[in-house]
C-alpha cells in the first residue's frame, strides 16, 4: 500500500433494482486529510459510503485498509467500526428516546466491576466529551428534547469518541447554523492534526474550500476524478459535478414591485403556539415571496407550522383571502389553498414504503376526500406530468420513494404540493441537502410560482438563497418575530437584523 | 426464467405456496393410504335429515370452518396496517357480542328458548353495535390516547368474556330457533357462513378498490406524522380501523354463536385472535404496519384451517394437533422471512456466477 494511505477502494460497483448506483468507482484516503466527496443528488455518494460502512453489499471491487491484510468487506456498521470507520449520516440515526449519554455509549457502555452499566462514570464522561466540543447539553436528558442540530452534534461526538481512523461525515452541516458549522470545522481540523482521515460529504461549496484538502468527484455513479483542492477552483468543480457549465444563478430574477396594493392572501393576527412561537402578526400578499430569517431554533419553522395548523395556533386569528378561518389541523389549511413542505423530510415528508406515484398524489387525494378516489389512469397521468415537470430521477413511477436519493425525494414532496395547485405554499428548507443544480431549479420554481400569482413563505438557512428569491423578509429571534425587511435586502442588513440590530 | 421471476415477485406467491403445500400433504397421504389421491378436493351432494341436500367434502369443510378466522383477518389486517399493532381482543369481543345477542334474543335470565323474545334483526343489530362499541373503545385508547395497541386491547381481551357472562346471568344461553340457527347452518346446499364471509370479503374489497381508504390506511401506518401534514386525519383513520375490526369481530361472533345455537361465553372465539394475527402474518403482511395485502390474509386464514382439518384427517388427536400446527407454522414463517429470502437470493446469485465462469 502507498505511503500514508489509510483506505483505498478500487472499482466498486453496485446495482439497485433498475439503477446502476455505482460503476467502477475509486476512492483513496490519506492519513490526516479532509477529503471531500462531491456529486449531485443520485451521483452515488451515499451509496459509496454505505459500501464502506457495510450497509450496502457491493458487487464488485475491493476495499483495503492500512494495517489489515487483504481486502476488507464489512457486513455491518459494527464491522466497519472494528476496522476504524465511523460514520455520521445526513439524517440523525440515534435513539431519540434515550438520553444523550446513552446515545454516546450505546453498544459500548462502560462497565462496573460487577459487569453492570456504570451510569455515573458514563454520564460524567459524556458531559466531559460534550463540554470539550463546546456543545451545551445536559447529557442525562433525552435526545428528543434537543434540536436536530444538537442531535447531529451528538452523533458526531459519538463517532469522534470511538477512536476511528476514518471518519465519514455525510452532510453533517445541512442542519447546522453558521456558528455551529464553524465549531464543527474547528473540531475537524483538530482531528486532522491527530491523524484522522475525514471523508466529508456536503453540498455547500464554500465549506469544501474552507476545510478540505482533496476532492473526489462522482457523477451518475461513475468516478470523475480526484483533485487536490488548489487544482480545482469552484467553477471547475461545479462543471465536473454536473458534466456541464454552471447554470447561471444570476438569471433568477424576482419581480420588483410594490406588493402592498395587491390583495391579501394570508393575514395572521396574534397567532401563537405555547413554547415555540410568541404571538405574531404577518400579512402576505398575492404573488409575494416572503422569507423567514433567523438562527436555527429561532422559531422560523414553528411560525410556519402555526399558520398551517401543523401545530395548532392557540391564540389569535388567521384570515385567508380576507375571510377569517379556523384551522385545527393541516387538512383545514389545505382546503383553504395552503400547502407545506416540512423541513424534516424523513419524519414528516416521505411515506417511505409507498411508490413515487402514490407519494405525489397523496395530498391531492386527501383534499378530494376518501370517497372521490382518483382513477389509476388519472394518478398515472399526474405522476408522469410532475416527474417531468420537476425532473425527478426515478427508475419508474412505481419505484418506492425510499429508493430515491434525498434530493429526488424532496422533488417528489414538492410535486405532491404542486399537484394540489395551492395558492399559498410554505417551503421549509426545501433545498437542504440538495445539489446546486437542483437548488437553482427550486429557486426558479419559486419565482415562477410567484409570477403566477401564488404566494410563497420560504424558509432557508442560506441567506443568499432567500435574498435571490424573496420580496420581503421576516426576522425571528428566540421564538419572536422581531422585524421585517422589505427594501435594501442584503446579506449585511439581514445578518444585522438576525443578530439583534445596531445595539 | 423470466415468467418464473415474475411469478416469484407476485405478492401472494408465498401464501399460495403455503396453501398448496398443505394440500399436497393431503394428496400424498390419501395416495399412500390407498384411497383416491384427490379425495381432498372431492365435492359431492349428500342428503341429510336435518338440512336437506348439502355440499359435502373436505374443501367445503375447510372453507366453512375457516369463516370466523377469515372474517376476523379482514379487520385485523386493517388494524395491523394502520397502527403497527394487533387487536388481541377480537376473540373475547366475538364472545361478548354473541352473549349480548343471545341474551336479547332469549330475554334476560332465560337459559334456553325456542321462541325469540325480540325480532332476530334486533338481536343481530345488538351484536353489531356491541362490536362497534368495543372497536371504538380500543380505537380511542390507541388513536387518541396513544396507548400501545397490545396494552389497550388487553383490557377487553380479559374483560369482554366476563361482561358477556354478566349479561347472560352466568348461564350458557341456548337459542334453539331455526331462523337463528340458519346463520350457522345451510342456505340451500351451501353453508351460510361461507356466504357471509364471501359478502364481507367482497364488500371490503370493493370499498378498498373504489375509495382511497386503502391508501390512507397504509400511508398512516407507514408514517402517521407525514400523513397528517399531507392532509390525512391520522387519528381518525386509526380509530376507524379499530371500529371496523370490532364490526368484523361481531359478525364472526354471530356466526360462531349460531353454529352452536348458544352463547357459550367461555368458549366462543377462544384463541381466535391468535389465528387472526397469524393469518395476517402468513399472508405476507408485515406486523410492523404499513403496506397490506388483504387477499394474502384471507388465504392465510384458510391455510390455518386447512392445516387443522388436515391434521384431524391424518388422525392426529385434537390435543396433539397444536404441536404439529406449530411446526408447520414455523416452516411457513421461516420461508417468508426476509433473511431467508436474502439467503436464497445469494445462493441463486452464486449459482449464476458459477455458471458464468464455466461459460
Amino acid at each position: 500500500m502507498e505511503e500514508n494511505v489509510v483506505l483505498t477502494a478500487r472499482g466498486i460497483s453496485m446495482t439497485f433494482p433498475g439503477v446502476k448506483a455505482l460503476d467502477n468507482v475509486d476512492l483513496t484516503l490519506r492519513k490526516g486529510e479532509i477529503h471531500a466527496l462531491m456529486g449531485e443528488n443520485g451521483a452515488g455518494k451515499s451509496t459509496l459510503i454505505k459500501c464502506l460502512t457495510g450497509i450496502n453489499d457491493f458487487e464488485a471491487g475491493e476495499i483495503r485498509i492500512d494495517g489489515i491484510e487483504g481486502p476488507v468487506k464489512n457486513h455491518s456498521t459494527r464491522d466497519a467500526q472494528n476496522v476504524g470507520i465511523s460514520t455520521v449520516y445526513q439524517e440523525v440515526n440515534l435513539c431519540p428516546n434515550l438520553s444523550v449519554a446513552e446515545n454516546l455509549f450505546i453498544g459500548r457502555e462502560p462497565l462496573t466491576k460487577l459487569r453492570t452499566i456504570d451510569r455515573k462514570s458514563y454520564n460524567k464522561r459524556s458531559q466531559k466529551i460534550m463540554d470539550e466540543l463546546g456543545i451545551a447539553v445536559d447529557v442525562t436528558q433525552n435526545l428528543e428534547n434537543y434540536s436536530l442540530a444538537i442531535q447531529q452534534m451528538v452523533a458526531i461526538a459519538r463517532a469522534v469518541d470511538m477512536d476511528c481512523k476514518v471518519l465519514i461525515l455525510d452532510e453533517p452541516t445541512s442542519s447546522l447554523d453558521d456558528e455551529e458549522v464553524e465549531k464543527l470545522f474547528v473540531l475537524m481540523r483538530d482531528l486532522r492534526e491527530k491523524g484522522v482521515s475525514i471523508l466529508f460529504v456536503t453540498h455547500f461549496l464554500e465549506q469544501v474550500y474552507a476545510v478540505c484538502d482533496r476532492i473526489t468527484v462522482l457523477r451518475n455513479g461513475t468516478f470523475v476524478g480526484e483533485y487536490p483542492i488548489a487544482d480545482l477552483p469552484r467553477v471547475k468543480l461545479v462543471a465536473a459535478m454536473m458534466g456541464k457549465d454552471l447554470d447561471d444563478l444570476a438569471e433568477i430574477k424576482k419581480e420588483q414591485k410594490d406588493f402592498s396594493k395587491e390583495p391579501m392572501e394570508i393575514s395572521a393576527k396574534g397567532l401563537s403556539h405555547a413554547g415555540t412561537v410568541k404571538p405574531f402578526d404577518l400579512d402576505i400578499h398575492k404573488g409575494e415571496v416572503v422569507g423567514i430569517g433567523g438562527l436555527l431554533g429561532s422559531g422560523r419553522s414553528e411560525l410556519a407550522r402555526c399558520i398551517y395548523g401543523a401545530d395548532k395556533a392557540q391564540t389569535g386569528t388567521l384570515s385567508v383571502n380576507g375571510e377569517q378561518v379556523k384551522i385545527n389541523q393541516p387538512i383545514d389549511a389545505m382546503n383553504k389553498g395552503m400547502g407545506m413542505l416540512p423541513d424534516d423530510r424523513k419524519a414528516e415528508g416521505i411515506i417511505a414504503d409507498l411508490s413515487v406515484r402514490e407519494n405525489i398524489i397523496l395530498a391531492l387525494q386527501a383534499k378530494r376526500g376518501m370517497f372521490k378516489q382518483l382513477s389509476r389512469a388519472q394518478q398515472e397521468e399526474i405522476a408522469d406530468r410532475y416527474i417531468e415537470l420537476v425532473q425527478i430521477k426515478t427508475a419508474s413511477k412505481e419505484t418506492l420513494i425510499k429508493q430515491l436519493s434525498g434530493g429526488n425525494q424532496q422533488k417528489v414532496i414538492l410535486a405532491r404540493w404542486l399537484a394540489t395547485d395551492p395558492d399559498f405554499l410554505i417551503l421549509d428548507e426545501p433545498t437542504r441537502g440538495i445539489d446546486i443544480g437542483t437548488k437553482s431549479e427550486i429557486q426558479k420554481l419559486i419565482v415562477k410560482l410567484a409570477g403566477e400569482g401564488k404566494s410563497v413563505l420560504f424558509i432557508s438557512s442560506e441567506i443568499e438563497e432567500m435574498l435571490r428569491t424573496c420580496n420581503r423578509m421576516v426576522i425571528m429571534r428566540d421564538g419572536q418575530k422581531v422585524g421585517e425587511l422589505d427594501h435594501e435586502l442584503s446579506q449585511e442588513s439581514v445578518m444585522k437584523a438576525i443578530a439583534g440590530g445596531e445595539s | 426464467m423470466k415468467t418464473w421471476n415474475k411469478i416469484k415477485s407476485w405478492p401472494l406467491f408465498l401464501p399460495v405456496v403455503a396453501l398448496i403445500l398443505v394440500m399436497a400433504v393431503n394428496i400424498i397421504y390419501d395416495a399412500a393410504t390407498g384411497s383416491n389421491p384427490f379425495s381432498f378436493f372431492m365435492i359431492s351432494l349428500r342428503n341429510t335429515t336435518t338440512s336437506g341436500t348439502i355440499l359435502y367434502g373436505r374443501i367445503i369443510d375447510i372453507i366453512n370452518r375457516g369463516s370466523e378466522v377469515a372474517i376476523l383477518a379482514i379487520g385485523m389486517t386493517l388494524v395491523v396496517s394502520a397502527s403497527a399493532g394487533t387487536d388481541i381482543s377480537v376473540g373475547s369481543v366475538m364472545s361478548l357480542c354473541a352473549s349480548f345477542m343471545c341474551m336479547m334474543l332469549a330475554g334476560y335470565g332465560v337459559s334456553s328458548t325456542t321462541t325469540l323474545a325480540v325480532p332476530l334483526i334486533i338481536g343481530l343489530l345488538c351484536a353489531v353495535v356491541m362490536g362497534l362499541v368495543c372497536g371504538a373503545f380500543n380505537g380511542t385508547l390507541v388513536a387518541h390516547l396513544s396507548i400501545q395497541p397490545m396494552v389497550a386491547t388487553l383490557i377487553l381481551y380479559s374483560a369482554a368474556r366476563a361482561i358477556g357472562l354478566l349479561l347472560c346471568n352466568d348461564l350458557i344461553v341456548y337459542v334453539r330457533n331455526p331462523s337463528f340457527a340458519f346463520i350457522g347452518a345451510f342456505a340451500g346446499p351451501i353453508p351460510t357462513p361461507i356466504i357471509i364471509t364471501a359478502i364481507c370479503i367482497i364488500v371490503v374489497s370493493l370499498v378498498l378498490k373504489k375509495t382511497a381508504l386503502g391508501m390512507y390506511i397504509q400511508s398512516v401506518g407507514i408514517n402517521a406524522k407525514a400523513s397528517r401534514i399531507a392532509g390525512l386525519n391520522s387519528k381518525l383513520l386509526i380509530f376507524l380501523a379499530y371500529m371496523l375490526c370490532g364490526l368484523f369481530a361481531a359478525i364472526a361472533g354471530i356466526v360462531a354463536s349460531s353454529r352452536i345455537t348458544s352463547a357459550d361465553s367461555n368458549n366462543i372465539g377462544l384463541y381466535l385472535e391468535m389465528d387472526a394475527i397469524l393469518s395476517v402474518a402468513l399472508g405476507g403482511n408485515s406486523l410492523g404496519g404499513g403496506k397490506f395485502n388483504l387477499a394474502g390474509s384471507i388465504i392465510g386464514a384458510y391455510t390455518i384451517q386447512a392445516i387443522t382439518t388436515t391434521l384431524y384427517a391424518l388422525g392426529v388427536s385434537s390435543i396433539q394437533a397444536p404441536v404439529f400446527k406449530a411446526v408447520i407454522v414455523i416452516l411457513i414463517v421461516v420461508i417468508e422471512a426476509p433473511p431467508f429470502k436474502a439467503f436464497l437470493r445469494r445462493q441463486s446469485a452464486a449459482r449464476a456466477a458459477a455458471k458464468g465462469v464455466r461459460a
